[in-house]
């Protein structure tokens, strides 16, 4: 069956709490942070961006299993932050990694979702036999306008997931899409930050594509929300995901492992398939992880995955867990925060 | 550095790919199209070789006056790396806080970075950096 044959993750070492951003825009971020769930987020180093972290997330993938870089087919990048608007981050990915010049790649954009729209690609051209291994990244080093509430969650990391139908890690057993046109968040060419519809971000959004996507995989799979050991869904900040998980009727239990916001906020286009990794690097043969991504704009891609036997032989020692990335942490104050997110305006000299 | 230079050199720059000349098997970075042992017998008998990316320091020093495109990450530390294959290289460290020991012999990995940027509408530039933490993360 088609499945995960892969992953790797990365995050950014630097952290910045809600407090300290709180204690510039004269508001109280602690209270803030803790009504959005969120403890920290991270920060990216000036001399990374979505490409970096893209190829990181990428190498950790290849180096935990023997897959020669030329039987790579194919390289998508689902990003909001490509460095480039036009020149794709998916060809420095690929020659970064070797994979280059027999291949496809392109770089993919839906909000918070183009990274599992590069999954249910990937599992296209495997499934129609195109490619043997398809490479899928969910990469961001998303920012939020000064002083915006996305200031206190926007972040950075990425995963990337290797697609192919041998060698099995975890199979994805279903997936499915639920889309519609929804102003609820965007950006414009060439602006810096994006726009958002306040409020209009979580019913009509957020949970109202949740909801529908997640019932068709029930309905589809047959199955109830207690047939799954673990459940990630898109993770906007730290309170969304729980509340949405209890509308499912899905316990608290099931959605801690795969949460990662209140440690590191939302990692965008990375922010479900680095949930998923972290249930990877401790599940077991067997255990079944339902899996939601959301991207504004709005839609939803379901994975339905069971993990196989084939996880008991695969390298995971040969990349950081994603608990080691997590818990990997320098804190730095705004200054440092502007300085390193180049809000600092410098003369010419 | 020319937008020409810099593709030529984008997998040396990207992913430690230097050269081995396969008849003495000696490696080269840079990339060496003749071995200066073994001369016109190298002569294509020189194949790519992917570094590791795996080595120690060897020496290092902290900068204080940044070059143009590194004045935000004042102080940084470069390096002489030892790779595993035995090749030195010079190199920034990154990953580096006020709380990290930097030393001779310590541990680093390769790591992909953004080395520099023509400024706001020109090419952007990566390459090869290094990390104790990514040497380190057992
Ligand atoms: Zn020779």
């Amino acid at each position: 069956m088609v499945g995960i044959v892969s992953y790797g993750a990365y995050i950014p070492k630097y952290r910045i709490r809600p407090a300290e951003i709180g204690r510039v825009w004269g508001i109280n971020g602690e209270a803030y942070g803790k009504s959005l769930n969120i403890n920290s987020k991270s920060v990216p180093a000036p001399d990374e961006d979505t490409a970096t972290i893209s190829t990181e997330a990428a190498k950790a993938a290849m180096n935990r299993v023997n897959i020669k870089s030329s039987e790579i087919g194919a390289v998508y990048v689902g990003s909001e932050s490509h460095p480039y608007a036009v020149k794709p981050t998916a060809t420095i990915v690929a020659e970064a990694l070797d994979i280059t010049p027999y291949m496809t790649a392109a770089d993919l954009e839906f909000a918070c979702k183009a990274g599992t729209a590069a999954i249910q690609i990937s599992m296209g051209l495997v499934k129609s036999k195109m490619y043997n291994y398809c490479m899928a990244i969910g990469s961001d080093t998303s920012q939020g306008s000064p002083g915006d509430p996305l200031e206190y969650s926007a972040s950075a990391g990425g995963a990337a997931f290797i697609i192919g139908d041998e060698h099995v890690i975890a199979d994805i057993n279903y997936t499915c899409s639920y889309t519609t046109d929804t102003p609820d968040f965007w950006r414009r060419e060439g602006q810096k930050y994006p726009r958002h519809g306040g409020r209009f971000t979580g019913e009509p959004a957020y949970f109202k594509h949740i909801i529908a996507c997640s019932n068709m995989v029930f309905k589809h799979q047959n199955t109830k929300p207690e047939d799954y050991n673990y459940v990630v869904l898109h993770q906007p900040n730290g309170k969304f995901p729980y509340r949405a998980a209890k509308m499912l009727g899905f316990r608290d239990e099931q959605i801690t492992v795969g949460l990662l916001t209140p440690y590191i906020g939302n990692t965008y286009s990375g922010a479900v398939m680095l949930g998923t990794s972290a249930v990877l690097d401790i599940a077991k043969p067997g255990d079944r992880i339902f899996v939601i991504g959301f991207g504004s704009g709005a839609g939803c891609d379901g994975f339905d995955i069971t993990v196989t036997e084939e996880i008991n032989s695969f390298h995971k020692e040969k990349a950081p867990s994603v608990k080691w990335l997590v818990e990997r942490s320098v804190y730095i104050d705004y200054s440092i925060y502007a300085k390193f997110r180049n809000k600092i305006i410098l003369g010419d000299g | 550095m020319s937008v020409s230079r810099y593709w030529r050199e984008a997998k040396s720059r990207y992913m430690l790919q230097g050269s081995k000349c396969g008849r003495c098997n000696r490696l080269f970075f840079p990339k060496r199209s003749v071995c200066p042992s073994c001369k016109s017998l190298s002569i294509n008998n020189i194949d790519n070789f992917n570094l590791s990316g795996n080595g120690v320091i060897d020496a290092f020093t902290y900068v204080h006056e940044g070059l143009t495109g590194f004045e935000m990450q004042i102080p940084y530390v470069i390096a002489m790396i030892k790779l595993e294959e035995g090749i030195s290289i010079t190199a920034q460290v990154v990953d580096i806080d006020d709380n990290t020991k930097v030393y001779i012999g310590m541990p680093v990995r390769m790591v992909f970075r953004k080395i520099g940027e023509d400024g706001k509408s020109g090419m952007i530039y990566y390459g090869y950096k290094f990390s104790p933490d990514m040497a380190n993360f057992g």
